[in-house]
């Protein structure tokens, strides 16, 4: 058994049939915890006050907004070398997931950004540079959708993601290496540190992997619907060639 | 119940708000565009089948 195999789209059905309501279930299970934990349980912070909450929303949705413009490089990537359809289909997919996601950083940040630092908006460089990828999200939505073939579709969203990459790393790092700005440095960062109490952190770790496995949810529902719609072309082309 | 969100009750509640219409719109039209592919295909099978 390889990764390989799901390559094959009726493997790929298979499969996802299996694991979608485990999935699905988990995320919302993680999800009621995470944000109930976060919102109702968890005291106010001695600068933030009650915006303190507002964490279990922005941060998780960031994360997930760059998460996902990467798990669509990897997508991408295995498109261009590989040329295996699922894989394309899979980061077409995930593509207003991510964008969702990276709407609700930016409108949860604006929300909480106007008390705390005076201004809903600063072009700040993480501010900015995840603007610019919420900008790459729509440009790659428009481009699957202008595109007649499906295979230079693919082709072309797969260079435009790689280009958006470099504002998905940035939007990430951008604060360690441009010391200046308003936004502060990671909330949650694998290398450790006590950057938030556990206080928050743990409803905040919870509510992470509740984001994390519903867009995984989505994007494995997404991506039955795109091999579906690939097959209904390839009926309707094989009716029209019968004909 | 409601935790006393004090002065930024509003932030609070209105960034929750943002976030659960723009997730819920996801959720909802992920659904919908699953169900109304999964007919159409249903259809264009049965369609192919016939003409088989």
């Amino acid at each position: 058994m390889s990764i390989w195999d799901y390559a094959n789209p009726k493997k790929f059905m298979q499969t996802s049939t299996l694991a979608l309501p485990w999935v699905a279930g988990l995320a919302v299970v993680l999800l009621g915890i995470g944000l109930v934990w976060g919102f109702f349980f968890t005291p106010d912070d001695y600068k933030q006050g009650a915006t303190v909450k507002i964490i279990y929303l922005h941060v998780p949705s960031a994360i997930m907004g760059v998460s996902a413009w990467f798990m669509m490089l990897v997508g991408s990537l295995i498109w261009l070398i590989r040329r295996h359809h699922v894989s394309a289909l899979a980061a077409k997919a995930a593509a207003p997931v991510g964008l969702t996601f990276t709407v609700i950083g930016l409108v949860t940040g604006a929300i909480w950004g106007q008390p705390m630092w005076g201004t809903w908006w600063a072009w700040d460089p993480r501010l900015t540079s995840f603007l610019i990828l919420g900008l790459f999200y729509l440009g790659y939505i428009a481009l699957w959708a202008a595109v007649e073939d499906p295979d230079t579709a693919a082709d072309l969203t797969s260079v435009l993601c790689m280009v958006g990459s470099v504002f998905a790393f940035l939007s990430r790092y951008a604060v360690l290496f441009w010391n200046q700005g308003l936004h502060q440095g990671a909330s949650v960062s694998v290398a450790g540190g006590d950057q938030v109490s556990n206080v928050y952190g743990l409803p905040l770790a919870v509510c992470v992997a509740g984001f994390g496995l519903m867009f995984v949810t989505l994007v494995l529902l997404r991506t039955r619907t795109e091999i579906r719609s690939r097959r209904i072309r390839a009926l309707m082309a094989r009716a029209r060639a019968a004909a | 119940m409601m935790p006393d969100l004090g002065k930024y009750a509003g932030t609070v509640l209105s960034a929750y708000a943002a976030a659960m219409i723009l997730l819920a719109a996801l959720v909802a039209v992920s659904l919908w565009q699953g169900a109304k592919i999964k007919r159409a295909l249903a259809a264009a099978e049965q369609r192919a089948n016939h003409e088989d």
